[in-house]
């Protein structure tokens, strides 16, 4: 988000570096708030999901930081052009990123209850999910920090397939809630993580439009492809199709 | 994908400038390929711009650009200056006022200018307006009266002046007095005001009160506005034209050229990164 010259007041550079400097350390606390909250997931690890929840209140502090030293700089400097677009920015990632740390906490909180369930399948889908939710906000603030805005469209574009997967997960754990009822409670954990690390995916791509309007100066208006379609699914049990 | 995505949005956003632009009325002054020289210097390049009817046109750019060069080919100011010519048209309603055979006081009364640093006549509050009414119109005492209490009430200064009308204009305050030059501008019922820099001497609450008054003349006049502060061309102006080195660089809506203008000069310069 630097632009090619220096301001002639060389003390705000040093404040809108040091806001995308919070800004990636903001969201290098989050990504690995989010690891943590995946592998405590896969790997069944205490441990970690207690770490994913420590750090939480440190990542709102930041938001609270970043938020108001945003604040300050809009009412001091009176930014224009790209200056204005990247503080605006980052109060509204600040935001998102706020929001994904909230969700990874979640995530991590049901997995140390998931832990006194045998669970009815694998958790491949809910692996493949978290590696792409991961990878969506690896690049997102990368793109951030290299004010790269095709990296930006990259994950904007890709948010696709994470809802696919969790598509697929919604019906494969209502499946197993019919099939045995002692499945309810692991499977419903289950389904509150697939729909947590889903929003994570969504938090990710709005980051990305927020990072693209910064960069170009233009909305990202497209239409999205936009996946959750488990809001209209309906799966019907084996004995219920037979009548 | 990206690149198609990118297209649409691309035209989605032209189409979107379009109508901003659309949503500004018809042009009341027309610069078309506009030289002026300073002797053998070329102070402006081919400048071609409009100014919608009704609309505040901010002119933004550092010294030297050529803003307030090209508010003074407006109303022919230049005129009062051997060896200064301009070469091309200034349209207005068809005419270009730039052509030898205009009345060139007839054109001052229809495009008033307000200057820098407030100019009062040495005479009194009244006659201050009065006197520049007479050059154009005859007008019995009670027309005069009605005038005068017109233009100060229009200029936002009635209420401050109206009991102390036959005294001296030079005991009032800067920011009345620069209200004073305005309401003497527009006294004349002026269909273009050119106002150069006109709060860069006042405290911040009389440059209030001159945006208050620049946002109501708005609704009767069409105002041109040079100023340093680009903050004040944000708050006031519809349109905004930057220039640099004689050239207009780019033009647009204020919201358009504040938050994302595309031309990298202006970006460098609204920005305090010019160097």
């Amino acid at each position: 988000m630097s632009g090619a010259a220096e301001h002639i007041v060389r003390s705000f550079e040093v404040e809108l570096n040091r806001l995308r400097g919070m800004l990636s350390e903001m969201g290098g606390l989050v990504e690995e708030q989010v690891a943590s909250a995946c592998s405590s997931v896969i790997e069944q690890d205490t441990d970690t999901a207690a770490r994913a929840v420590e750090t939480d209140p440190r990542v709102d502090q930041m938001e609270y930081e970043i938020e108001q030293f945003a604040i300050r700089l809009l009412a001091l400097r009176q930014p224009m052009a790209q200056d204005l677009r990247l503080i605006v920015a980052a109060f509204k990632i600040s935001g998102d990123l706020e929001r994904i740390g909230d969700y990874a906490a979640n995530v991590a909180k049901r997995s140390i209850v998931l832990e006194q369930f045998r669970l009815p399948s694998t958790l491949t889908g809910l692996e493949n999910m978290s590696r792409l939710v991961q990878e969506n906000l690896k690049t997102v603030m990368d793109a951030v920090g290299e004010s790269d805005a095709d990296k930006a469209l990259e994950v904007w574009n890709s948010d696709e397939r994470i809802d696919d997967i969790y598509n697929a997960l919604f019906r494969e754990l209502v499946t197993y809630m019919m099939e045995d009822p002692r499945n309810i409670t692991p499977c419903t954990h289950l389904l509150f993580i697939a729909k947590n690390l889903e929003r994570i995916g969504d938090h990710a791509t709005n980051i990305a439009e927020n990072l693209y309007y910064t960069v170009k100066g233009e909305l990202l208006t497209g239409t999205r492809p936009k996946g959750d379609q488990s809001a209209f699914a309906v799966v019907r049990s084996p004995a219920e199709a037979k009548t | 994908m990206s690149t198609s995505v990118n297209q649409a949005n691309a035209t989605k956003m032209r189409s979107m400038e379009a109508q901003s632009h659309a949503a500004l009325q018809k042009a009341k002054l027309s610069i078309r390929d506009l030289d002026f020289f300073y002797g053998e210097n070329q102070a402006l390049k081919h400048v071609n711009l409009d100014y919608p009817e009704k609309q505040v046109t901010g002119m933004i750019g550092p010294s030297g650009c050529g803003k307030s060069t090209l508010l003074r080919c407006l109303n022919r100011m230049y005129d009062l200056y051997p060896g200064q010519r301009a070469v091309g048209e200034v349209l207005m309603e068809g005419t270009n006022i730039l052509s030898p055979g205009i009345d060139v006081n007839q054109l001052r009364s229809r495009i008033g200018m307000v200057f820098q640093k407030p100019t009062p006549f040495p005479m009194s509050i009244y006659e201050n307006i009065a006197f520049g009414v007479k050059l154009h119109e005859r007008l019995s005492k009670s027309q005069m009266d009605e005038r005068v209490e017109w233009s100060f009430t229009r200029a936002a200064l009635w209420g401050e002046v109206k009991d102390r009308l036959t005294t001296s204009a030079m005991g009032l305050s800067g920011g009345q007095q620069q209200r004073l030059c305005i309401a003497r501008t527009i006294a004349t019922r002026p269909d273009v005001i050119l106002l150069d820099e006109p709060t860069s001497a006042l405290d911040p609450i009389s440059t209030l009160k001159i945006e208050e008054l620049i946002d109501e003349l708005k609704r009767d006049f069409t105002i041109a506005i040079v100023t340093h502060n680009m903050q004040q061309a944000a708050r006031c102006a519809d349109q905004v034209a930057f220039f640099y080195l004689g050239e207009m660089v780019e033009v647009g809506t204020a919201a358009h050229i504040f938050t994302a203008p595309q031309e990298k000069r202006t970006q460098e310069y609204i920005t305090g990164r010019f160097g």
